[in-house]
């Protein structure tokens, strides 16, 4: 049977974008629909209806949702090209990275670029304390951003893009060369990735996904 | 609990080892999870596995012989993880705000959320049951651990408060799980009387809220 593969994302989303790279790195063709996410469509409701978010996989008719989720239907849909490592431990240990990334760091990262005034340097520590621990993990060899992409290469575009540009539009250091040096040192090299970098937004895509963020949160 | 119904389900001897958090946490904890420096903790061969979820997926596949806790199809594995990812990020935030709730207003927003994500899991438990005695099928499987897990709590909420948060209008098929679930040897002995954990509850109740 004939494969059916749409793909519900936004442009300027680190979520929509892990799911790019990774049916990228598996060849698999699919129809993009991009979604406006100040007005969203009635088949983005109808295959979201619990989260109404973005990206959105549908599979010959069956919809997929949460990005880390969407990233291991793929890699057990489609073989070639594993995203995930064969070892249980070294599953487990990508699935806690790439957990660690969304819950704490991305949820951080968020807390110390929206943070009023008085809140800020509280949370730009709280934010600084989990690059800290991605550092470690990074030195530790738990994602490589190597030639070979896995589950926690792509989670942590976020880090090496999003956080990157955000701070420079809000005016917040979090991840400098002087503080993290070798995470700094892989988010150069990891925006450079073929794969990674043919769907990073430009600037201008960036800054018109903050202002609609910012409409959806009025 | 999630980790060790995992474990009794793939008949694998372990070494249970009860931390008291509330008071203080062990050194072998603390080196095991130095990053949340929470429980459980699992470890096999020296090699410590955090987070429950992942440590059910772990003990799957490394059991592999044993009865499948996540099913086989990758559909039903993903939609099987998306709701125990609604359950830990959703459901359960309700349940705490309920805990910590101290005025009536905060208690009765608590509950309803909760109510609101038990109807949904109801609806879910349909899709993924098709008909059969668990989320899983015949079987207990990885929605029924992640969720039922929870089931001690639900009744401390339910004996104090007086409300049936599973009932027969708005959640019979959950009613009728929860007892099969409770039942089943893999969970049997796992969960708690429901006045140990209401002590509990009241304990962890006070150390957070002296704590904020």
């Amino acid at each position: 049977m004939a494969e059916e593969v749409k793909l519900f994302g936004a442009c300027g989303s680190p979520f929509s974008s892990r799911i790019q790279v990774a049916l990228k790195l598996k060849g698999i063709s699919y129809e993009y629909i991009e979604e406006d996410l100040t007005n969203k469509s009635p088949l983005l409701l109808k295959y979201n209806p619990i989260h109404k978010k973005i990206p959105v996989l549908l599979h010959n008719g069956k919809s997929i949702v949460e990005s880390l989720v969407i990233l291991e239907y793929i890699d057990e849909t489609w073989k070639a090209n594993p995203i995930l490592p064969e070892d249980p431990y070294d599953r487990a240990t990508a699935r806690f990275w790439a957990k660690y990334i969304d819950e704490k760091c991305v949820a951080a990262a968020g807390k110390a670029f929206w943070a009023k005034e008085k809140e800020r340097e509280k949370a730009v520590e709280e934010a600084w304390d989990c690059l800290k621990t991605l550092e470690g993990a990074l030195k530790d060899k738990k994602f490589a951003g190597g030639e070979t992409l896995g589950l926690v290469d792509i989670a942590a575009n976020f880090i090496a893009f999003w956080l990157r540009s955000f701070q420079e539009i809000f005016g917040v250091e979090l991840l400098t060369e002087e503080k993290f040096p070798d995470l700094f040192k892989w988010s150069e090299e990891y925006v450079e990735h073929p794969i990674i970098k043919e769907y990073l937004p430009s600037r201008d895509e960036l800054i018109v996904f903050l202002n609609k963020r910012l409409q959806n949160l009025k | 609990m999630r980790a060790r119904i995992a474990l009794n389900i793939k008949s694998v001897d372990y070494e249970f080892q009860e931390e008291n958090w509330l008071v203080s946490k062990s050194e072998l904890l603390l080196k095991s999870n130095p990053i949340h420096k929470k429980v459980p903790v699992l470890i096999h061969a020296d090699n410590p596995v955090c987070e429950s979820l992942i440590i059910v997926q772990y003990i799957d596949e490394v059991w592999s012989s044993g009865p499948s806790i996540l099913p086989s199809d990758p559909y039903d594995r993903a939609t099987s993880r998306f709701w125990s990812a609604y359950i830990d990020d959703k459901w359960f935030p309700s349940m705490i705000a309920f805990f910590f709730a101290q005025e009536e207003d905060a208690k009765k927003a608590a509950i309803a959320q909760m109510e609101e994500g038990l109807v949904l899991l109801e609806e879910a438990f349909g899709k993924c049951s098709k008909g059969k005695a668990f989320f899983g099928g015949d079987r207990i499987g990885f929605l029924d651990i992640a969720f039922g897990c929870f089931l001690g709590s639900l009744r401390v909420i339910e004996k104090a408060d007086g409300i049936k948060l599973l009932n027969e209008t708005k959640t019979p098929s959950l009613l009728k799980w929860a007892d099969r679930f409770s039942s089943d040897t893999a969970v049997k002995e796992l969960i708690p009387d429901t006045d140990t954990l209401a002590e509990f509850g009241e304990k962890l109740q006070a150390k957070m809220i002296a704590n904020k």
